[in-house]
Parts: C-alpha cells; structure tokens; sequence
C-alpha cells in the first residue's frame, strides 16, 4: 500500500519540475528576499514621509525651496528628455535602417554612459567648465555660466540618460527591418512622409517606453548633478539634491517627503512600464535593459 | 525631425549606400556629432587631464593610500554584493520564469524598482532601515551588529540597486532553455537534480557571468543609495565615487581626475568582458539567434 | 523489447487527447504512428516514454508495468523534433551524458564511456566530429547526434517525436533511408511519430493511423494503402476521390446510370465511393463513370485531370498518362480498378 501511493505521487509529478516542497521552498526564500530588498524601502519612505503627521508632509513640500527644487527638477527633464528622444530616433533610424562598417561599435559607444560612474559623468563637464580649463572662463566672458547653473544640471542629466531611448528603439527597429519604409517609399511616399506615418506608429509603444525610463533617471539623478551642481539653496538644488541637504541637516520627515514624491514618480513609472509590458509586450520588443 | 528625414539630399547617399530609404546621412551626422559633444569631448577632456600628469605622477596620485583604500572599499564590497546578488538574482529569475503563485506579476514588476527609484531616495530609505533603531537594525543591535555606517551598509545598498541587473540578464535566457531539452536530459535517465545542475546552469552561465559583470560595475560606480549608509569613514566606508566627490569639493581636480580614470578603466575593461562572453557564447552556443 | 498500451485515456484540462487506445507493438518492429496534427499521436508517444502521465490505463514494457516508472527509470531513447541537443556540451560529451549521469554503481568507466560514444559516432557516421558544438553541424547532423545520444544508453524502446520534420525534403528522405538501415542493424523496438504519409509507408514495418484521440488502423503499410478500413484513412493514406453513390441492385449508382460497379455486400441506400486516382481505367462503355474535364494539367510523369460527373457538381481527380490530349470540356469515361465502398455520413 504504502509502495503503491508513493509510485503514484512520484507519478504525477512532472519530469521537468521540482517537487511542491521544493518550489515553495524556493518561491518562500525569492519572496522574502524580495520583500526586504526592494519592498521594505519602499514602505520605509512613505512610512517616515508620514511620520509626523500629514500636515507636516504637506507642509514640507510647500517649503519655498521645495517648490524650486521641484520645478528645477521638471525644467530638467523637460529639456533632457526630449533631446534624448531626437537623438534617440537619429541613432535607431541610421543604425536600424542602414547598413555600415563600425555600426556594432557604435551600438556599443551608445551603451558607455551606462559604465560610468555618475560621478565621473558630473566630473567631466567640471573639468570642461570648471575654474582651469579653457571654455569655462571663455563663455563666461560672454555671461554664461555652465557649472553651478542650469546648463551644467541639464548636460550631466543628459549624459546620464543618454542611451535609455536609443537603446530601447535599435533592438525594435532593427527587428522590424525596413519591409515598411520600401513600401511606403514605393507607393510614392517621401522621407517624412514615410516616417511620420509608417515609422513612428511602429514604434510608439517602444519609444513611449523609453521615454519613461529616461525621464524616471533624469528626475532621480543624483551624483552627476550634485557634481555640477553646486548646491546653491532653492537656484540649482534638484529634487533629489534638496532631499540629502534636508536630511544632512537632520530635517529627515522633510526629506522623506520630498523623497515620498520622488518613490511616487517610480511607482508611476513601474506600473506604466509593466502595463507597457503586458498590453505590448511584442511591440516593445525583445532587447529592453 | 522633420528636418532629419525630409531634407536629406538624394545624391548625398545614393552612391554611398544601396538603400532606398533616405536620410542616413543626416541621422548618423545627428548621431555621432551628438555623442561626440555629450559623451565622447568630455571623457577625452578627462583623459587629456589625466595625460597631463605624466605617467609618474599618475603613478603618484593614483597610489596614494586613501586612493587605494577606496578603491580597495568599493571594488571588496561590490564583489560581494555581485555575489550575493547572483545567488539570490538566479533563484529569483528561476521563481518567476518557472513557477505560478499568487502576486508573481507584482513582483516581477517591482525588480525594477532600483531602475526607477531615485538612488538618494534609495540611499535614505535603506539608512532608516539598517540604522540601530530601524527596521532591521534594531534586530542586529542587540548582537552587536552595526549595519548602517559600516561597510555592511555598502554592500547592502549594492544589492539593492544591482538586483535587477542579475534577474533582468538571467530571465530572458531562461525562458529561452526549451522544454525539450530537460525533457531529453530526463530521458537519458538524469535526475532533476543532475538535469539542473548539467543541463540548465551551464546554459545559463553566460548570463549569470554577465548579471554578475553587470551588477558589479553599476555597484562599483554607485553613489547616491550608498553615501548615506556608508558612514564614509576613510580607509574603512569610504567609497571611490565619494572620494572623486571630496576631492573636488576641494578644488583637488588632479586627485579626482585620476581617481576617475582608474574606475574608468576598469569599468571599460569590465564592458569589454561582457561584451566577449556575449560574443563567445553567440558563437559557440548559437543563443540570440 | 515489446511494449503493450492498455486502454490508456489522456485529458489535458477539458480537451481529450487520446480515447481509450490500445496498441500492441512487437519487439524489434519498426512502427510509424501517423495521423493529423492533433491526432494524439505525439502524446501517445510521450505517454510511451513517461513524460505524460496518463489519465487512465497503462503501458506495459514486457511484462513490468511500465506506468508505475518514472521516465528515468524507463530507459527509453527519445528523439525531439527539434534535436534538443545540449548546446553547451560539445558532441561526444552530448552521446556521453546518459552514461555520465549514471549512478556510480551502473556507470561504465571514463573510458568504456567514450569508447562507446566514439563508436556510436561512427554509426551515425559523424567520425571527426567528436569536439564540436551543436551549433556548428547541420540539422541533419544534429538530429543524428540526437539518435546517436538516444541510443548510448541501450534503450529498451526507441521513441522518435517527428525526427525529421525540421529538415528540408533532400536530407529528409536521405535521413530515412539510413534510419532504417540503423534499425536493421541493431533492432532497436522503434515507434515514430510523423504526419508525413510517404514517410511512414516507406520507413515503417507497420502503420499506425491515428485521428481525433482515437486509433483508426493498425497495419503493414501495403495492407493499410491496399484495404483502408475507414474514409479517414482512405483519404490520409496516398490520393483518393471521393464520390457519393446509390446502391441498388447490388450495382452502384450515380445520377440514376449504373456505374458498372458491383455493390458486394453492401446494404442499398447511400454510400461513398473511394478510389485511387491513379488506379483507374479509361473506357468505352456505357456502364462507367463519366464526366466533363473540368480542369487538366500536367503533373510531372502524369496528367491530373478534374471532372465533373452527373449534374451534381460533384468532382473528383484521375490521372491519365501525361500525354493524353484531354482538354477543358473534354467527356471521358472510366472505371477504377479498385475500390472501397463506405457508408454514407
């Protein structure tokens, strides 16, 4: 008898998965890890955001410095994000739509901010700009101020997101070749006309896609821009700026809540990125990350 | 983008390349001249700093004992984060990818989070946690166990922003193993045990080595989720990035340009190996097509 | 070794995939299990193998009660479709791998294992090929790394799932020719899967025809080809025309003329008639089939002529030599040579 149940159970167990136990097992220890990892600092930043109390959250984020910090920030993406995008769409039209020597180097070059360290990436355009080099004190003389200014912020924001467009469209682009563009181009359709109108609905999805990652990054940068920044209190702070200097100087609820607005924008973006995902899973393409 | 497509002259690339569709002129002009001003004039105006100094003082400044220390700092706890995120980032892909339980597509989407979340969002959320009376730490503090401030507060915030990179690298590939192989590997009479640890893990170990190199980098160049967990002691919790950010804070622009190209060099050195496992493993296994 | 299929159902959630089928299949024997995609002839075979569990029913390998084991304890040799071939193992050590993974006390030594390999290479012929990867031989050439791997471990029964459905028509037919030339060597019990109806008449020593979860046929390939058992397997196994019929008199009519055909046995009322388009005769009298060339054109060696018989609008397919001058509206009359008569729907 007890021969004859254990043959069933092994029976019915399928020859390419583990048993029961062990896949709870496993499912126990990947959920736990996870929920530590990455949920409990989610909770940690809301739950201090409240800690003492709504009104003194809202009256955080009504702070004056708060209030530039939070439209510097905007200002930022606005114009690091869209410049992004063109690039992006150049990059993926000529490496996706042609074929030329040295194209998988320069999908490689794309790829390179992602390797360098953000400090790295703020410290170049230091020393580009900075006291010492040549353009700095130049441009000055005409009264632009590069570094502690806002062309410095948005230059080290768009090295930092630089590839997250183009490297979401090339993979998409690439996939779906160029069978659409010949036969528009062969109906009588022009360049723009072709793009406009056969591209760029092809893509929508991948590139809305982009968009979103890059924008999350540009909002949330912090070490390339606190490099070029220079902390100047409600002229160059960005959000994630104002947030260390609150928290430095022992401000925490008041950290956490500009902080709260900032986990806000990523919960926004994940669920528009897993909504993406699940409703165009194939018109996003295979290659993202 | 109007002006990228429809202006591209016809002659201009006709004879240069047998496409019909225009405008490849103009993209990859867009392209390179924009990376070039972004990405590619102030990395060389970094490099060109660093050749300033003569391969000696280089050598000076670059074996400088805090220098070292740091460097020593990052690249100890990185490898150890990488580490512990191989583990668990393989077990996680393995969770999602092969088995059903309730809430699997929330956290498949919530690995992201570390992509999205701001890292000095991260950085104070993880400092609440781990500190003495936080979350966890107040479960460590009566072993005498100092997460926060120690280096076990790096290599903890390390795990948390490279998580993704391993699960993000693994997952895909996994899906990929076909069925039919564990099922054949099953009918040559291996166990499930011997079928995962012969069949499934070696095909994954591209991945796992490039989550891995991937995870490391991004560990190694972090800044933001890590300084204020560090305790940024020198010698002890004092990471490379911080110190590039020190020493410019002290207008030392040598001390942070060299500091710079040594991670730089080793992070390029790191690309470069990830792309020849990508290679090899195309090449020998034939994955990606 | 012979293996029995005893009164096996199998359910995947609410579609039932395989009807109480049984099968005898005889030790040494060659068997194809042909029929439609969604017969259930792939799932009979992963049932055979292990890899299914049945819902209900049993196999039997000899005399042991083969469902009570688990795929590795079965020791069968499988062969996928599409190869599965381990990628990351170069070719010996994928024919080594079922004799690696044995436990200590079965495992050959080191070198009996790739002595074995070694020799197993060479009948499938890919001598020199030993430290390459999958991914650097061709399709035919994997597939016949997979047999080689399959048959390493000395199966009890040789399971082949479509071999040869990834590849293209040349390397097919070459591929067969040698497969059966590997089981007359070493007379291995082989069941194959394949929907390809000249495959399995030209491989198998015997056919099993499988439709809808259920078995329609088991026999030689001529006596499946010569006496079809049902209009499936007339019409899956080589050309038919198909043609409604009367039966009266114990003669059969179409479009109230006899046809010159004797009805047998068969009770009068409707009926279907079945022929082989190849196999019929022209002719002159009046009791015959007769129709209009409807459409004609030339087949290779032969002429493929439609008809239209009686007002009906019913159609049906001869061949005629290729030079026959059978044009578009052309009357011709013939008769086949043989026939099989089933009951109308």
């Amino acid at each position: 008898m007890a021969t004859k149940l254990r043959a069933q159970t092994k029976r019915r167990r399928s020859p390419t998965s583990e048993r029961r136990s062990v896949q709870l097992l496993m499912i126990g220890i990947a959920v736990a890890f996870m929920a530590v990892v990455l949920v409990l600092p989610l909770y940690a930043v809301f739950h201090e955001a409240f800690s003492k109390g709504v009104w003194a959250f809202f009256a955080a984020l009504g702070e004056k410095d708060a209030q530039a910090a939070i439209r510097l920030t905007l200002l930022v993406a606005a114009i690091a994000v869209p410049l992004n995008v063109v690039f992006g769409l150049a990059a993926s039209w000529a490496i996706a739509k042609f074929e030329f020597k040295g194209k998988a180097f320069l999908i490689t070059l794309i790829d390179l901010p992602f390797s360098v360290s953000p400090v790295i990436s703020g410290l170049v355009y230091v020393l580009l700009f900075g006291a010492g080099s040549f353009l700095g004190p130049w441009l000055k003389g005409y009264g632009i101020e590069v570094l502690f200014a806002l062309p410095g912020i948005v230059l080290a924001t768009i090295f930092v997101t630089f590839p997250f467009v183009a490297r979401e469209l090339i993979p998409l682009m690439q996939d779906q070749g160029t069978g659409d563009e010949e036969a528009a181009l062969s109906l009588g359709a022009n360049g723009w006309q072709t793009f406009w109108r056969v591209t760029i609905p092809n893509i929508k999805w991948g590139l809305l896609y982009g968009v979103l990652l890059c924008n999350a990054r540009a909002m949330g940068e912090f070490g390339a821009v606190a490099v070029v920044s220079g902390k100047i209190r409600g002229q160059t702070t960005t959000m994630p700026l104002q947030v260390e200097m609150l928290y430095n100087e022992y401000n925490a609820s008041a950290a956490f809540a500009l902080a709260s607005l900032l986990a806000l924008l990523a919960l926004v973006t994940l669920v528009l990125k897993s909504a993406l995902e699940w409703r165009f899973g194939e018109e996003i393409a295979a290659g993202d990350h | 983008m109007s002006a990228v497509v429809s202006t591209a002259p016809r002659r201009a690339w006709s004879f240069r390349q047998p496409s019909v569709i225009p405008g490849f002129g103009l993209t990859l002009g867009f392209t390179l001249t924009y990376f070039s001003l972004i990405i590619l004039i102030p990395l060389i105006a970094l490099a060109v700093r660093s050749a300033g100094l003569g391969p000696e003082g280089f050598w000076k400044a670059a074996t400088d004992a805090r220098v070292l220390g740091s460097l020593r700092v990052s690249f100890v706890t990185a490898l150890m984060a990488a580490g512990v995120n191989v583990v668990f980032g393989t077990l996680i892909a393995w969770v999602l990818v092969r088995y059903r339980f309730p809430g699997r597509r929330i956290f498949d989407a919530i690995i992201d989070l570390p992509f999205a979340l701001p890292t000095a969002v991260a950085g104070i959320a993880l400092t609440a946690i781990y500190a003495p009376n936080g979350t966890v730490g107040v479960l460590f503090a009566p072993l005498g166990w100092r997460i926060a401030y120690t280096p076990a507060g790096i290599v903890i915030a390390m795990i948390f922003i490279g998580l993704p990179f391993v699960v993000r690298t693994i997952q895909p590939i996994l899906e990929e193993v076909s069925h039919e192989v564990e099922e054949a590997s099953a009918t040559l009479g291996a166990n499930r045990f011997q079928t995962i640890t012969h069949v499934i893990f070696p095909s994954l170990m591209p991945a796992i080595l490039t989550g891995f190199a991937l995870a490391f980098a991004r560990a190694v160049g972090e800044y933001g989720s890590i300084i204020f967990i560090a305790g940024n002691i020198p010698f002890v919790s004092e990471i490379a990035p911080l110190l590039i950010y020190i020493r410019l804070q002290e207008y030392n622009y040598v001390g942070a340009t060299v500091i710079a190209t040594v991670m730089l060099m080793i992070s390029f050195a790191l690309l470069f190996a990830i792309n020849l496992i990508q290679a090899w493993s195309r090449r020998r296994y034939g994955y990606g097509n | 070794m012979e293996v029995r299929v005893q009164n096996v159902r199998k359910e995947f959630d609410r579609f039932q995939a395989l009807h109480d089928v049984s099968l005898d299949i005889r030790s040494g024997e060659l068997i194809a299990l042909l029929g439609p995609s969604g017969s259930g002839k792939t799932t009979l075979l992963r049932l055979i193998a292990g890899l299914e569990t049945p819902t209900a029913g049993k196999v039997f390998f000899g005399d042991t009660d083969a469902s009570e084991k688990t795929v590795q304890e079965r020791n069968i040799g499988f062969v996928f479709q599409h190869y599965a071939l381990f990628r990351h193992m170069t070719i010996l050590e994928n024919i080594s791998f079922g004799l690696k993974v044995r436990p200590r006390s079965s495992r050959p030594p080191a070198g009996e294992i790739r002595r074995r390999a070694m020799e197993l290479l060479d009948l499938v012929q890919l001598s020199g090929l030993e430290k390459r990867y999958p991914n650097q031989l061709s399709g035919g050439q994997r597939q016949r790394v997979a047999l080689a791997r399959a048959l390493a471990i000395e199966p009890a029964v040789l399971l082949l799932d479509e071999p040869f459905g990834a590849l293209d028509a040349q390397v097919r037919r070459e591929l067969r020719k040698w497969l059966r030339e590997i089981h007359d060597r070493t007379g291995h019990t082989t069941v194959f899967v394949t929907h390809d109806q000249e495959e399995a008449l030209e491989l198998s020593d015997r056919l099993c025809v499988m439709s809808q979860g259920k078995i329609e046929q088991v026999g030689t390939p001529d006596s499946v080809y010569d006496h079809p058992t049902s209009p499936f397997v007339f019409g899956f196994i080589g050309e038919s025309s198909e043609l409604p019929v009367t039966v009266e008199n114990n003669e059969l009519w179409v479009g109230g003329r006899a046809i010159g055909i004797p009805a047998g046995d068969a009770q009068p009322g409707e009926a279907r008639l079945f022929f082989r388009p190849h196999d019929i005769e022209l002719v002159e009298a009046d009791a015959s089939l007769a129709g209009v060339v409807s459409t004609s054109r030339r087949v290779g060696g032969t002429r493929r002529v439609e008809l239209e018989i009686g007002g009906g609008g019913h159609h049906v397919e001869v061949d005629l030599p290729f030079d026959h001058p059978a044009g578009e509206k052309t009357r011709l009359a013939f008769r086949p040579r043989r026939w099989k008569l089933f009951p109308a729907k």
